[in-house]
């Protein structure tokens, strides 16, 4: 592999864009034994709270046209856990560590927050974007000055390199992102799953206990488009961009519509290793095109 | 891609599809199935209903878009075979009686497990227990399997098993006809251990998103990983 996607995000050395999002590869171990993890960018660990949880209730998964929506409600071993089982794991291999967490109140993120503080990590991914639960997540987000509190509380206490994860959900999403910026983030991800319902109409019922549910995929992709790059128009920290990204040419996409890294997620549901197809796809079209870099299309439109 | 052999309708919406694919599936696993490119996004996940190191044969019954598809194939076209999956059911070296007991689809995984045990331990018998609620399939094939094969059709397969007459049951069905066999189970005082393979909608099928998790004794479990194949005791014991 060359250097041409060799990348930079927020002081970090990337080398290549390519992340797996949060939620859909674990902690890495399961992929790893279908490809080599080391050859991703960097791995968005699943969300994690402080305590242990074990999400939501009923179906979990209901496949729409060209998606899946999801409510798996922030299922997790907690951060003790993970870091007792999993962190050093991931830390020793060649890529961008990349944390999610989420939480159920302020305190909560506090908590998981000075846990995460006492080990090394890459980037800390703030989850303030889950819209499964009831009491947290969805509340944080779609606020800007709700998300604010929470943002600052954090970036106060993290120290390690921080990027918000933003929901598409928020009722401004330019002015969440600017106020993770003037809040101090190092960076934003964007976006996690669209809030949305599916029915059951023999049973009348909505299919998910919450009645709400996220939805990702390939539905998605135009919008989460359309928001990286209003996004990416407006602050000047770096993007990581992610919704429905499938193709490397919807990779590319990303990239020229401003976002500096881009996540998979549920296209890896389709192909474990299509991260992999990504890449290739995405290097293939630099040399064929005369790139020396990537960053020579980042953000041309 | 596995090159597919022969993918017969048996009637019922059931279709029993052969594919050469060299391989090491044990009872009781699965694959994840796909034969398309993007859409469906989700693969289905599907149980082994025998496989030989150079064929695998899944029985499977049209319910949706996906298995609609599986069901257009014909031999000579390509199917991509993801697996296998799952800890599948356990080895029995030392239980005499094994009864097998599955509903609807759920007979799936029973052919290769009653295949597998009298190869494990020849002197062992097998019962297999069947329940339909339309026209039976592949009875012949379980019927070879099978020490006794008791086929029950429109009623509950469970009405026909006693559980004391065994050392081992195992179960794969729809969840109350794995519950209501538990409740037997306990009611009947027998020693034999309750396996059943659950069903869950899954997404990644490997263990990394956490769709298709359960509750059990031991807090959640991912049934494509720690299961398909739980203690019932463990799923249906801590209500």
């Amino acid at each position: 592999m060359s250097k041409r996607l060799e990348t930079e995000f927020a002081g970090i050395r990337f080398k290549n864009p390519v992340v797996l999002a949060s939620g859909t590869c674990g902690f890495g171990r399961e992929l790893d034994e279908y490809f080599d993890i080391e050859r991703l960018g960097g791995l968005c660990s699943k969300g994690l709270l402080s305590h242990p949880h074990g999400g939501n209730d009923g179906i979990r998964i209901w496949e729409t046209a060209s998606g899946i929506m999801n409510s798996v409600g922030l299922e997790n071993p907690g951060v003790d856990t993970f870091i007792e089982n999993d962190l050093d794991w991931i830390n020793q291999k060649d890529l961008v560590n990349i944390v999610n967490l989420g939480g159920h109140s302020l305190e909560d993120y506090e908590e998981g927050m000075e846990k995460l503080n006492r080990v090394d990590l890459d980037i800390l991914e703030l989850n303030i974007s889950c819209p499964n639960v009831k009491s947290g997540g969805m509340n944080f987000g779609t606020k800007t000055e709700v998300a604010r509190q929470i943002v600052r509380r954090i970036r106060g206490i993290c120290r390690h390199k921080m990027v918000v994860k933003l929901s598409p959900n928020a009722e401004d999403i330019v002015s969440l992102a600017k106020m993770c910026q003037e809040e101090g983030a190092d960076g934003v991800s964007l976006t996690n799953t669209f809030l949305a319902m599916a029915v059951d109409i023999k049973k009348k019922a909505p299919v998910f206990l919450n009645t709400y549910a996220g939805l990702s995929g390939p539905a998605i992709k135009p919008i989460a488009l359309r928001m990286v790059h209003q996004v990416a128009k407006a602050v000047s920290i770096p993007v990581m961009g992610l919704g429905g990204i499938t193709t490397w040419q919807d990779a590319i996409e990303f990239i020229m519509a401003g976002a500096t890294v881009v996540q998979i997620g549920t296209a890896t549901f389709m192909k474990p290793d299509i991260s992999m197809d990504i890449l290739d796809g995405m290097e293939r079209y630099l040399e064929e095109n005369g790139y020396e870099n990537i960053r020579e299309i980042r953000g041309i439109l | 891609m596995a090159k597919i052999l022969e993918n017969k309708a048996l009637g019922e919406g059931f279709y029993l599809l052969a594919a050469e694919e060299k391989n090491r599936a044990q009872k009781g696993q699965f694959y994840m199935l796909r034969a398309w490119e993007h859409y469906p996004v989700l693969s289905r996940p599907i149980s082994v209903y025998d496989a030989d190191g150079e064929t695998v044969r899944f029985l499977y019954k049209v319910v949706g878009q996906g298995t609609e598809i599986f069901a257009s194939l014909r031999a000579g076209e390509e199917i991509a075979l993801d697996g296998p999956h799952g800890n599948g059911f356990p080895k029995l070296p030392d239980k005499k009686r094994i009864a097998l007991v599955g509903g609807g689809v759920g007979i799936a995984p029973l052919y290769l497990a009653g295949k597998s045990y009298k190869k494990e331990n020849p002197v062992c018998t097998v019962d297999i227990y069947l329940g339909f609620s339309g026209q039976p399939v592949l009875t012949d094939e379980f019927e070879a399997a099978a020490d006794h094969l008791s086929v029950n059709v429109g009623g509950f397969v469970t009405d026909d098993i006693d559980p004391c007459a065994y050392d081992a049951i195992l179960a794969c069905g729809p969840t109350i006809m794995m519950k209501v066999l538990y409740e037997k189970c306990v009611k009947t005082g027998t020693d034999a251990p309750l396996y059943v393979s659950m069903e869950n909608r899954m997404a990644c099928g490997i263990g990394a998103c956490l769709v298709c998790t359960c509750k059990t004794a031991h807090g959640r479990k991912k049934v494509c990983k720690d299961g398909p194949v739980f203690l019932g005791s463990e799923v249906f014991g801590i209500e």
